[in-house]
């Protein structure tokens, strides 16, 4: 881990006039093989930085400061030279799958593109690539799941196929924006533990972007607190979340609800109550 | 069953057609809810939870089974004497955003279910309103402002106070909390605990969310595929999980001091229940789900 | 978030074809309102000028078959036609809106009856309707109004029956219900503020169609009685002398067009203002 794969300098957004900053000199680094995590509430700039390193962001959004790939600032590549980069060295899953995924391609036609487009493939090829790819996501058939449509699969099956999608590409990074918010627990355990899979199978180094400290301390081995556009502490998980410096990440791990902690509140109450 | 339920499902059956498609939402719930007491429904994505929620306020009807609101059959009321009773059912819905219309003042929405329920002088249901904004930790002014005006947490406050207007015994809250951020979360929790204990409210409390159940519930019921498979106090089931669906739930939530292994999802074998599997009763109060097995005892 | 509010700065931002077609009906609205004081002669009046003359500095549209000013004919003409049109479009937005309403809210049985004879009736063009009725009523002024009125209301109850179904689904009109707010009141207070202004949009759509009607009826002799100057009642006498006197059919015709065009105009560009789900489409 000598030098990172992706690193990010002081990174600023802000909107129309530039008065208002809504992401305020972000720095961090992600090295292939870990999982860094961008916790923060709705508002705390999180989603913003994700999009920026896709520079994805609004056309009303003005940025500033350095996205580094393996060396080379992409905040300043023309738009054509970008679409290279996306896919290929930076993949992206987003927390609603099925508004990525497009309704009225098969799922072979939509995983296809971007292997023939990036990489050469045939089709043939790019069709055995990607069916290695649900495979390694967990699906038994993936000849089957090829041949269907978006609206065909659940929403966990989905977010792996997209996961899969992704990870066709082989990129360096894979930027994770919520990706289990809109899933059901037991689904969302799957995908989770997907991602470490996919960490230490592929060495991609992943971010998480979440609002739940309870997936970053199963997850992440690094994890950065965010409020108000800026990056409040950061470090391992273990020193974040075990003994958090910064009043603000003290005050989330309170307010973050276990199950251990809520029975054991209640049986305080009830304590209280009955004597 | 027994005397002292406020709401009571009996044998509860929903099946919805969509497209010549026939889809069971529920396979014959049943369920009490004692006064004062806060009943968790715990359950994912097509389990039958929110239809359970609806038939209980009157949103939805049952395809079969019976609805109870304080020892009497719904469906052998008067149309009349029904609204009677279904209006001491309220609910809270999940999005604080589509559930204020913005079309209306803050003091108009809450208002309106005092003027339903016979206030019919203006001036007094704005001080009653304005009391209900105090007691949910608004302002009383804030009755003049149109919704787009607030916050997510604050929009929620909003909704309670509505739901609280008509003065009512049952309120049956929507994921209330799953739309907001986590320290939000927590307020709008102890509020709702608060205005429960005050009020002798008796909450059906739907939600997706084990920490969040484990913290305002006195007892839960956890669906699966449309049916209750486990039930008791809410301790009992947390901490001593009998049904294998249950333990799954359990198990899937993210937990401090335990890290994700990787590796691909393994199925989970879950027992295929039938509408002739009993209950048995693994302490007091806490029931689960056996497939197959009691069908002998069924016929006694 | 109150994605249906036409506020100031949308107004600002509005579209060229949106200006041109208020404009252009603004002028139209006036000129039928001040005809009386705009037309040089008593659009009754024969022999006002010479039969069948052609535009001039005297008679600027020309003179018609019994030499009655063309100018003041289609001037008068248009407070019929807009006459018609308003009167119309206001019935039939009333009829159809409170089927719409009453189908969106009334129980399964009485619902699935409504939509279903809403459609029927909406499946048939509605001059063809309008034409129908009139044969069955019998020609005349208020006929022929009523007839395009009641052949607005599928359109109307169709169109209200679609926005208040998908108000009826919203969350807070289902709090509205559960705390006891009575069907009428619920509709009155909770439900009209969200879709009023949506349906005053598709009130403009009507009437274009509705001035089409009109004329309809009237060329073809079951609308405005003759002499009573209509524009389509001016085109049917005009086209005996198609060939001689052209301008006889070239105004009124213009007056037609323009009319309905810049309704169209207002009616689609606001349709896109108050509908997001149409926003950005063609």
């Amino acid at each position: 881990m000598s030098s990172p794969y992706l690193s990010v300098r002081d990174l600023s957004i802000s909107f129309g006039s530039g008065e208002f900053r809504a992401v305020r000199n972000v720095s961090f680094d992600l090295a292939r093989g870990e999982i860094l995590a961008l916790v923060g509430e709705s508002g705390s700039g999180k989603s913003l930085t994700s999009l920026s390193v896709m520079r994805l962001l609004p056309e009303a959004a003005r940025m500033t400061g350095r996205i580094e790939i393996e060396g080379r600032d992409i905040a300043v590549l023309p738009p054509r030279q970008m679409e290279d980069v996306r896919g290929a060295k930076i993949g992206m899953i987003f927390q609603e799958p099925m508004t990525s995924l497009n309704p009225v391609l098969t799922i072979a036609r939509q995983m296809t593109e971007g292997l023939i487009r990036h990489n050469g493939l045939s089709r043939r090829e790019a069709l055995a690539a990607a069916a290695t790819c649900l495979e390694d996501v967990g699906f038994a058939e993936p000849d089957r799941v090829l041949r269907q449509y978006p609206h065909q699969l659940s929403g966990g099956m989905r977010q792996r196929v997209m996961i899969a999608a992704a990870l066709a590409l082989k990129p360096g990074i894979l930027i994770a924006d919520e990706p289990t918010t809109a899933l059901d627990v037991t689904v969302q355990a799957q995908v989770l533990d997907l991602l470490v899979d996919l960490k230490s199978r592929y060495g991609s180094g992943i971010l998480l972007i979440t609002h739940d400290i309870g997936v970053v301390a199963e997850t992440a081995d690094r994890v950065a607190v965010m409020r108000g556009g800026q990056i409040l502490e950061t470090g391992t998980v273990d020193e974040v979340l075990g003994a958090p410096t910064h009043e603000y990440t003290r005050a989330l791990l309170a307010s973050h609800l276990t199950v251990e902690k809520s029975l054991r509140l209640r049986k305080d109450e009830t304590g209280v109550a009955t004597s | 069953m027994t005397s002292t339920a406020i709401l009571e499902v009996r044998d509860i059956r929903k099946t919805f057609t969509a497209s010549g498609r026939t889809v069971h939402a529920l396979n014959g719930v049943s369920l009490s809810l004692e006064k004062g007491e806060t009943l968790g429904i715990i359950g994912e994505s097509g389990s039958g939870k929110s239809t359970l929620g609806r038939i209980a306020v009157g949103l939805d009807t049952a395809t079969s089974g019976s609805l109870l609101v304080e020892g009497e059959r719904l469906d052998v009321l008067s149309p009349s004497l029904r609204r009677e009773k279904l209006r001491k059912c309220q609910m809270i819905f999940q999005d604080p955003y589509s559930s204020l219309n913005p079309r209306l003042t803050v003091g108009r929405q809450i208002g309106e279910g005092l003027f339903a329920s016979g206030v019919s002088d203006w001036r007094e249901i704005r001080g009653t309103v304005a009391d209900l904004l105090e007691r949910v930790g608004l302002k009383r002014e804030f009755a003049e402002r149109y919704p787009h005006e607030f916050s997510g947490g604050q929009r929620q406050r909003i909704a309670i106070a509505r739901a609280l207007a008509p003065g009512p015994e049952i309120v049956v809250a929507d994921e209330p909390v799953s739309a907001l951020d986590v320290s939000i979360q927590a307020q709008i929790l102890d509020l709702l605990a608060e205005i429960g204990r005050e009020s002798l409210l008796s909450y059906l409390f739907i939600s997706h969310d084990m920490a969040v159940v484990a913290r305002l519930c006195d007892r839960i019921a956890v669906m699966h595929r449309g049916r209750v498979v486990e039930s008791g106090p809410v301790a009992a089931v947390i901490e001593n999980p009998q049904h294998p669906y249950t333990r799954n739930l359990l198990d899937a939530v993210p937990r401090f001091g335990r890290r994700r292994a990787g590796g691909k999802p393994t199925p989970v074998e879950l027992p295929r229940h039938e509408d002739g599997d009993a209950f048995v009763a693994v302490s007091e109060g806490h029931l689960v789900l056996q497939a197959g097995g009691l069908r002998a005892a069924k016929t006694v | 978030m109150t994605s249906t509010t036409v506020t100031a700065a949308t107004l600002r931002s509005l579209p060229f074809t949106v200006i041109l077609g208020t404009g252009l009906a603004l002028l139209i609205i006036a000129a039928a309102l001040l005809a009386p004081y705009l037309a040089p002669f008593d659009p009754m009046r024969m022999a006002a000028g010479p039969r069948l003359a052609a535009p001039s500095a005297a008679h600027l549209f020309g003179t018609d078959e019994f030499g009655r000013d063309l100018l003041s004919r289609v001037l008068m003409g248009g407070r019929l036609s807009l006459g018609i049109g308003v009167a119309a479009v206001v019935s039939g937005l009333a009829i159809g809106g409170l089927l719409g309403l009453l189908a969106a809210f009334s129980g399964r049985l009485v619902q699935a009856v409504l939509l279903r004879v809403i459609d029927v009736l909406y499946s048939f063009p509605d001059t063809l309707i309008a034409l129908a009725l009139v044969a069955f009523l019998g020609p005349g002024i208020e006929n022929a109004t009523l007839a395009i009125a009641i052949s607005l209301v599928p359109f109307y109850a169709r169109v209200t029956y679609g926005l208040a179904a998908a108000e009826r689904a919203k969350p807070y009109i289902e709090a509205a219900q559960l705390a006891g707010v009575r069907p009428g009141r619920l509709v009155r207070v909770h439900v009209m503020p969200n879709i009023g202004q949506s349906l005053i949009v598709m009130g403009t759509l009507g009437f274009s169609s509705a001035i089409l009607s009109a004329a309809g009826l009237s060329f073809l002799g079951l609308g405005v009685q003759p002499p009573s100057p209509e524009w389509g009642a001016i085109l049917a006498s005009g086209r005996n002398y198609i060939t001689k006197a052209p301008w006889i059919l070239l105004f009124p015709g213009v007056a037609i067009c323009l009319t309905v065009l810049s309704f169209n105009l207002i009616g689609d560009s606001l349709r896109d203002l108050v509908d997001p789900r149409r926003k950005g489409r063609p």
